[in-house]
């Protein structure tokens, strides 16, 4: 690969894991995560729906903690593990948060529905954790997990087809049905 | 099994990532990328393009721009088909509207397109553009008139009025999936991977400015992540995906960026109205007038109705409603979920407010005297006019009775207030076709174009194949969203539904009658009795007959109805506005999946919400570019702004749409929903803002000083 000016990008030498699997790629290094997964590993159930941090509908899990997948270059990402949506269930055996989702009928056209299952586990973790957010009333002591909080947390993930009375339905229901 | 709350059946492949969205097609192999580079000018022209730097970097394939783009059809004038009309890219050196593609990179990667875009020079002369709308003056050369008695007569001398103007903004659909499109030429035939809500329509204007037959062409949008209008008309992505596959002979790949969605897909129109209403002391309606001028472009008019969708919502004897277009020099608008209700009821019942507010009348009540079974434009009765049940219903269930007087309820910071709006949607009957085909292994197939935006249609189609023929939802397979199937009518105006599935009800009925004239009127298992009699299976196709065609559709006018009841917050200090519950109440014909139709309502519902209280595309009145064209500036409902809402479904069949009972419902969620949010502000406050959306700015300088 050259640059106009005859500039060389080389490609990069990047090995993380995903949803198990270590994998090692070759890219341009301007690639994104995002972009990565969905066109170098056909990994298409992370979405791209505004490529500049501004939606979540590509959000996936790295080291546990959910990030804007396109807010970020794959080759950063060096001994990384990384957690998709293809990672949880299968169609047939479904992660108890995507049958969730499916009873509640947390999603309609689908587009932003990975990424707010992604983000709604982790999510969960974060409160468990303790972590503060804008609503959280007082910093001792638990963070408890209300619908106020689940809202605020998952505001990131924008859905246009305004299912969110319903993710947040789908996400109670997980949430209280464990243990 | 019709009308039962069954999950999604394409809920397992959406919620594990497997469904597969335009772009994310695997079928042609590798294709190349595309992107598209957008004018920095409003008006004027390209002065000089020079494309070379780009087109030198390695890995790119091509570059066009106006001196080199392949031939294409000619657009008619602007009074042409939305659908039917070639839409050709790279025509000239005029630039038309900010962000008009000047060039398209094809590239090997991603990166290599968008970094080779950027290398596009391109110097402009820009001319003074027409960016603002501007109120109508009285020598307005007004539109689309419908005329009752005289408004202006009554106005003049009626004691209790209301005259007022209201603004609405522009305003976009933006679904989730961006607008694109994976396209593929082989052996003479295009195939189109695009997100697209109707296929068959949208071929015709593709047809047209690629210059191919229809039938050499396939469009697939097997999943498309929503709609709301931003996908029914021919766009640049296909177009230059399509030209450039047919030209480089390999798959080609393109995609809008978020804020390309805001520059190559239209909006709806910005709205200055004029609404007059006046009334008996006792609430009855003497004068109903809606004027409103809104944008439209040099190139197209698209002529959202936001002047006439309160004409047969409450009995007047005198009615006034006109259009105004003003040609600025932007995009073309585009249909947006709710046109015409969005912003035109939003307004509407923003004034039946103001009306009763100054009559002392309940608004609830006020609306529920001037309920009327006529519609005044059409000259026919209404079917399955419900709206008072919808109102009494929702102020039931709500609570209205509780509702305050105008600001004196304070829940700790709050401002509190209720609101109410009523909503009204037309029923459309347009053709349709369907295909079912029982297979004498033990399955049904379903096949039409028609799309399933998010809609339920996957899932309702099935339904109705499994209650009509008896057999379990598991053997129907539904196969939707390819234009080779027959011609559906594709998902927008909430037409979908309704004639989809009386379609796909005529194919089975017909079905059915076959099966019995072979085997008797009763039998136990219609698969052992196809076995035994059509060993090849058999099948048929079901019609629904367009509007014009059908009787039913030719003595009554029909809507579907809503209420919805609204509580807000008003922040004493900020202004801020805080939805904290909202219930709707709908009255839409038979419901055809109560879980999947209760999303949708509840979707529009908060779309209503956005309209209100978010959303507003600012254009920059100098250049003529939009000033918050992404996610971050153009500010849409997200998890936090909103709370509880619910949406009730009357029990309803209404038999003169059709013998299903079924009528649509994607668009009526949205309805006047905005304005119950609206007059829950004023009921909080004190303030009315006509000018939406209501944001604090707004509301801040008008609130209460001793609060
Ligand atoms: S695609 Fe990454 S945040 Fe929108
Ligand atoms: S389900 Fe369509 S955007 Fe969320």
């Amino acid at each position: 690969m050259t640059d106009t000016d005859g500039a060389v990008v080389e490609p990069v030498r990047v090995s993380f894991t995903i949803n198990g699997g270590l994998l090692t790629l070759e890219l341009d290094p301007r690639v994104t995560l995002a972009t990565a997964l969905r066109e170098h590993l056909g990994l298409t159930g992370t979405k791209i729906g505004c490529d500049q941090g501004q939606c979540g509908a590509c959000t996936v899990l790295v080291n546990g903690r959910r990030i804007n997948s396109c807010l970020t270059l794959a080759v950063m990402h060096e001994g990384d593990s990384i957690a998709t949506v293809e990672g949880l269930g299968t169609p047939e055996v479904l992660h108890p948060m995507q049958a969730a989702f499916i009873e509640h009928d947390g999603f309609q056209c689908g587009y932003c529905t990975p990424g707010q299952i992604l983000s709604s586990l982790a999510v969960i973790e974060e409160i468990r954790a303790g972590m503060p957010s804008h609503v959280t009333g007082s910093l001792e002591g638990p963070v408890p997990l209300s619908d106020e909080e689940i809202r605020e947390r998952m505001s990131g993930n924008l859905c246009r087809c305004a299912a969110y009375p319903n993710i947040i339905a789908a996400i109670r229901d997980y949430a209280g049905a464990k243990p | 099994m019709i009308g039962e709350g069954i999950s999604r059946t394409d809920g397992p492949v959406k919620v594990t990532g497997r469904a597969h969205y335009s772009l994310e097609r695997q079928e042609p192999g590798q294709a190349l990328y595309g992107h598209i580079v957008g004018a920095g000018i409003g008006y004027g022209r390209i002065a000089r393009i020079d494309a070379s730097a780009a087109e030198r970097v390695t890995g790119v394939h091509l570059v066009w721009t106006y001196h080199n783009a392949p031939d294409q059809g000619s657009p008619e004038g602007p009074e042409g088909d939305m659908m039917d009309r070639a839409r050709p890219e790279f025509v000239s050196d005029r630039i038309d509207y900010y962000g008009m593609p000047v060039a398209f990179v094809i590239a090997d990667s991603f990166e290599i397109a968008r970094h080779a875009a950027g290398l596009v020079e391109v110097e402009y002369e820009a001319e003074p553009g027409r960016y603002v709308l501007a109120t109508p003056a009285k020598t307005a050369q007004w539109k689309s008139e419908t005329r009752i008695g005289d408004v202006d007569a009554i106005m003049a001398e009626a004691v209790n009025s209301v005259d007022q103007l209201y603004s609405t903004p522009y305003h976009f659909g933006q679904p989730m999936e961006p607008n694109a499109c994976l396209a593929d030429w082989r052996d003479g035939h295009l195939t189109l991977f695009l997100t697209a809500q109707m296929l068959n329509q949208l071929i015709s204007g593709l047809a047209a400015t690629v210059k191919l037959d229809r039938n050499q062409i396939t469009i697939d949008s097997a999943y498309v992540g929503g709609g709301f209008g931003s996908k029914i008309v021919l766009h640049a992505e296909a177009v230059l995906a399509s030209l450039a596959t047919m030209h480089l002979n390999q798959p080609v790949k393109v995609a809008f960026t978020r804020r390309q969605i805001f520059t190559l897909v239209g909006h709806r129109p910005a709205s200055i109205s004029r609404v007059r209403l006046a009334a008996t002391p006792e609430g009855q309606l003497t004068a109903v007038g809606h004027d409103a001028a809104i944008q439209i472009s040099p190139s197209e008019a698209w002529d959202e109705a936001v002047s006439s969708v309160g004409r047969a919502l409450y009995a007047t004897p005198n009615l006034l409603t006109r259009q105004l277009h003003q040609t600025l020099d932007m995009k073309a608008a585009e249909p947006v979920r709710g046109p015409g209700e969005l912003a035109g009821l939003m307004v509407f019942e923003s004034a039946v407010d103001e009306l009763a507010e100054q009559l002392g009348v309940d608004p609830v009540e006020l609306r529920i005297r001037n309920d009327t079974d006529y519609d005044p434009d059409k000259e026919l009765p209404l079917s399955g006019r419900r709206l008072v049940d919808c109102l009494r219903e929702g102020a039931e269930q709500f609570g209205w009775s509780e509702r305050p007087r105008t600001a004196t309820r304070r829940d700790g910071r709050w401002m509190i207030g209720y609101g109410v709006a009523s909503s009204m949607r037309g029923h459309f009957q347009t053709s349709a076709e369907a295909l079912v085909r029982i297979d004498p292994e033990g399955w049904v197939l379903v096949r039409s174009d028609m799309t399933d935006i998010g809609t339920g249609t996957y899932t309702i189609v099935a339904q109705v194949v499994a209650e009509v023929l008896g057999v379990p939802m598991s053997v129907v397979r539904v196969e939707l969203a390819n234009s080779n199937h027959p011609k559906g009518n594709g998902a927008g105006g909430s037409w979908g539904a309704a004639n989809t599935t009386v379609s796909v009800d005529r194919a089975c009925s017909t079905l059915l009658e076959r099966i019995r004239a072979a085997a008797g009127t009763t039998y136990n298992d219609i698969f052992a009795e196809v076995r035994r009699h059509f060993p090849d299976g058999l099948e048929a196709i079901g019609r629904q007959l367009a509007g014009s065609e059908d009787p039913n559709y030719q003595t009554f006018s029909q809507y579907t109805y809503g209420a919805s009841f609204a509580e807000v917050g008003v922040d004493i200090d900020t202004g801020e506005v805080r939805l904290r519950r909202m219930l709707g109440v709908f009255a839409a014909g038979r419901i055809l999946n109560r879980k999947t139709a209760r999303s949708q309502l509840i979707g529009g519902m908060i779309w209503g919400v956005g309209a209100a209280l978010h959303e507003e595309a600012a254009v920059d009145p100098r250049f003529g570019s939009w000033v918050n064209g992404d996610f971050a500036e153009y500010l849409i409902p997200t998890h936090a702004d909103i709370p509880a809402i619910d949406a009730i479904m009357l029990d309803d069949f209404d038999e003169r749409a059709n013998h299903l009972g079924v009528k649509g419902i994607g668009e009526l969620g949205a309805g006047g929903t905005g304005g119950s949010v609206a007059n829950a502000v004023y009921n909080a406050t004190g303030v009315r803002i006509r000018d939406f959306p209501i944001t604090l700015g707004k509301l801040l300088p008008h609130l209460p000083r001793d609060r």
